[in-house]
């Protein structure tokens, strides 16, 4: 049964883990994640999971807590945002080394410093060489799903999963959504039986040894061949999905791509706008589209070849920078565009840095800009101009 | 191969033979030694052995020469040398 529900993104999120009722959650409070451990305490507190929640002194610690539930056998979940993310960094790189499936709600932050609360990708994009799996969200509807998502491969493939959704844009505004009955969520979720786990007693294992030039080599390896079966997996884990919620899911989302000679790449909420700007445009003829990415790891590198080929020029919008070189999303799509025939112009857009605003205007230009050609290989959008005060 | 680094089988810290990491030995002297079993209890690598209540043997292919039990012998029956 599906219900239609007014949610933030960040109740969005804790909806997802009071159905999934995760054994063990551990997550230390930061803006803007806030909310959804606010609203996911409130359920353990009411008895409406059966949640062992764990309080920690620090993000670092919710991560070791919840590598430690997840070695231990447990479906284990956590939240967090920007500076929070980088304080767990180095247990966020032994959470995945480690195999262990935990599901992972950042809502993007900008890093400081300068000190900054609000939405841009700097958070995530730092930890895109994590052997995290990472499904961004473009709006409250999304963050939901991709969590029973997230979960269920999380645990055909043991690597954990980041769900991102924008700060504020997505985690503080209600908007309008679907959600399935517990029962249903139950049912699709299934049980989690590890097949290796600290505290089955019958087989004693040993989690975190020591792995040296003679081991080490050969885990990555794992960890690099994993991360191609999770396309794949991607694919037979929504079939159902797409049953319950009548919906389809991809790893990239299309928008009226089939004829378009001119198109957007954007990520989470960005996208939306994008699709407005575009039907707007249409009404004027214009030949626009769009190319949405759900998944940024693994990147889906033949997706994208395939719905780019052949068109005129293409603009990739990035909200972080990777400082001395291109920014992330633009740096996958012209290595995916590499062995193609037909490769499109492609450029950079840096914007949205620090929750600068991004709006219909900013769009319509980067349209109107691919169309009369005059877009530079690298460029800014709603930035001041260096001599502006 | 297990992944993520994990050891699937119990008990086989003796195949690992932390011996090899050793410069130094312990040389136990029975006639000082007083039986007291601290070092068997302290050692990290269950390396001395005990028979009936005293202490039996130093197991060099475990013992990894850190002295430990050296230091803490109240009567000071152990001394480490030179492998
Ligand atoms: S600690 Fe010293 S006295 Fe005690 S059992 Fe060992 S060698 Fe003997
Ligand atoms: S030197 Fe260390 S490892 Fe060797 S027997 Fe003494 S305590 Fe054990």
């Amino acid at each position: 049964m599906i219900k239609k529900k007014a949610m933030t993104g960040a109740e969005a999120a804790a909806e997802a883990m009071r159905q999934i009722n995760p054994e063990v959650v551990a997550a230390y409070p930061i803006t803007p994640q806030t909310p959804i451990m606010h609203k996911f305490s409130q359920f353990v507190a009411e008895g409406d999971v059966d949640t062992e929640y764990i309080n920690v002194e620090s993000e670092h610690s919710a991560m070791s807590a919840c590598v430690g539930a997840s070695a231990a056998g447990g479906r284990v979940m956590t939240a967090t945002s920007a500076n929070g993310l980088a304080l767990m960094f180095e247990i966020v790189y032994i959470a995945a080394s480690s195999r262990l499936p935990i599901v992972m709600n950042v809502v993007n932050r900008a890093l400081s410093g300068p000190i900054n609360i609000h939405c841009d990708h700097s958070d995530t994009m730092a930890c895109r060489d994590t052997s995290w799996i990472q499904l961004y969200s473009e709006n409250a509807e999304e963050v939901y799903e991709n969590n029973l998502i997230a979960l269920k491969l999380a645990e055909k493939v043991n690597l954990p999963v980041m769900v991102c959704q924008d700060g504020f844009i997505t985690s503080h505004a209600v908007e309008s959504m679907k959600v399935l009955d517990d029962k249903t969520v139950k049912d699709y979720i299934g049980v989690y039986k590890p097949k290796y786990y600290l505290l089955n007693i019958d087989k004693p294992i040993t989690s975190g040894p020591l792995d040296f030039f003679d081991y080490y080599f050969e885990h990555k390896r794992q960890q690099i061949e994993a991360m191609t079966k999770v396309i794949p997996e991607f694919h037979k884990i929504v079939k159902d999905l797409s049953k319950l919620l009548g919906k389809d899911y991809d790893v990239l989302e299309e928008y009226h791509l089939d004829d378009a000679e001119y198109v957007i790449i954007s990520l989470n909420s960005t996208a939306g706008t994008v699709k407005h700007t575009i039907d707007k445009l249409r009404k004027e003829g214009k030949k626009v589209g769009a190319l949405k990415i759900r998944m940024f790891r693994p990147f889906p590198l033949q997706e994208v070849a395939k719905w780019l080929t052949g068109k005129k020029s293409v603009a990739v919008l990035d909200r972080s920078a990777s400082f001395g070189s291109v920014g992330p999303v633009y740096h996958e799509i012209r290595s995916a565009l590499y062995e193609t025939e037909a490769k499109p112009k492609v450029v950079s857009y840096i914007y949205g840095l620090g929750g600068r605003d991004i709006n219909v205007e900013h769009i319509e230009k980067v349209f109107e800009e691919l169309e009369n050609g005059t877009a530079k290989a690298e460029n800014y959008l709603g930035v001041r101009d260096e001599n502006e005060r | 191969m297990p992944e993520g680094g994990l050891i699937v089988e119990a008990g086989n810290s003796i195949e690992f033979k932390t011996g090899a990491w050793a410069s130094v030995k312990p040389v136990h002297d029975k006639n000082k030694c007083v039986n007291c079993l601290k070092c068997h209890f302290i050692c990290p690598e269950g390396a001395i052995s005990v028979k009936d209540g005293k202490i039996d043997k130093f197991d060099l292919d475990f013992c990894k020469g850190c002295g430990v039990c050296a230091e803490e012998c109240p009567v000071k029956a152990i001394k480490m040398v030179k492998k």
